[in-house]
């Protein structure tokens, strides 16, 4: 649990990792218009990368807070999952296709 | 270089390259295997942190939940995922754009932040000799009990959500109506009919 600077690897390198994972995920979405599938693990992948900086943050301030927000992170990720995938499957059976381009039912 | 400088740059490197297979591969599902390679490598960066506790939770609830879920929903769907890749060439050069400026900006961002704000507050000490579960718990049970439980209703709201959206009722599907079963009374249950000979029971 100690900030590991003796190691050379400091606060910067993880929140480098997490730019990192954050743009793929961000490029993910932009390549990846029509699928929706991938643009969901894309937005995941994001999440992801917000919870490495908030557990990068909270190991070197030596305080657990931000382990706790990555943890409510977590738990808002899984259920937007659960329901974005169960919206996908809706979607699917009613359309047949799951081309993001042509979801404009809705335009009114 | 020792070994836990080794152990970062190789789980970094993983996560990294797993994000990138995630969002360029052909097949969904091989997208959804390497996403659980990545997810996986990132729950080996947090056991570096020191967040034990959360990385066990990211294999728990991402690799077992999450990415499995995932899974059967890309095998349940049959879509021609090869035509959902085109304009993958048309959109590459602008999405790298705005990648490359993005992760210019927060590098530069997390390299100059790294030892101002709230990265230069005076570091709390933690009580000796208690485990990352246990500081989490002490925590979060206390100054974010109400906040854990809205968790829990968030996660709920999201289960009741996911069933309404995705529950069908085909017709002609014969089913079990418990409550018609169990109001059922002798009365309307039989009947009895006195036969006459020859004839047997009509109807």
């Amino acid at each position: 649990m100690s900030p590991d600077a003796a190691h050379g690897i400091g606060l910067t390198h993880y929140l480098t990792v997490a730019a990192i994972l954050f743009t793929i995920g961000v490029f993910g979405i932009f390549v990846n218009r029509r699928n929706i599938i991938v643009i969901l693990m894309a937005i995941e992948l994001i999440l992801l990368a917000v919870n490495i900086n908030l557990v990068a943050f909270s190991t070197y301030l030596h305080d657990v807070t931000g382990q706790i927000y990555a943890m409510f992170v977590l738990t808002v990720a899984a259920a937007e999952a659960a329901v974005g995938l169960a919206i996908l499957v809706t979607f699917f059976r009613n359309r047949g296709d799951i081309a993001v381009d042509d979801a404009s039912m809705m335009k009114g | 270089m020792d070994l836990l400088a080794i152990a970062f740059y190789v789980l970094a490197a993983v996560t990294v390259g797993s994000a990138l297979a995630v969002v360029s591969a052909r097949s969904p599902v091989h997208s959804v295997l390497f996403l659980i390679l990545s997810f996986f490598s990132a729950a080996g960066l947090f056991v570096l942190l020191g967040a034990e506790f959360l990385a066990m939770l990211l294999v728990v609830v991402y690799v077992g939940a999450v990415a499995v879920l995932f899974l059967f929903v890309v095998m349940m769907l049959d879509v021609d995922f090869a035509s959902l890749r085109t304009g993958f060439s048309r959109y590459l050069p602008i999405g790298a754009l705005v990648a490359a400026i993005l992760l210019t900006e927060m590098i530069l961002v997390s390299g100059a932040v790294a030892d101002k704000g709230a990265a230069s507050l005076p570091r709390v000490p933690l009580a000796a000799g208690v485990s990352n579960v246990e500081q989490i718990g002490r925590v979060l049970y206390t100054d974010y009990i109400y906040f854990f439980q809205a968790a829990g209703l968030v996660l709920l709201t999201a289960m009741i959500g996911a069933i309404v959206l995705t529950l069908r009722h085909k017709p002609g599907v014969k089913r079990q109506v418990i409550a018609d079963q169990t109001a059922r009374t002798p009365k309307t249950g039989f009947k009895i009919v006195t036969v006459k000979s020859g004839e047997g029971v009509g109807e």
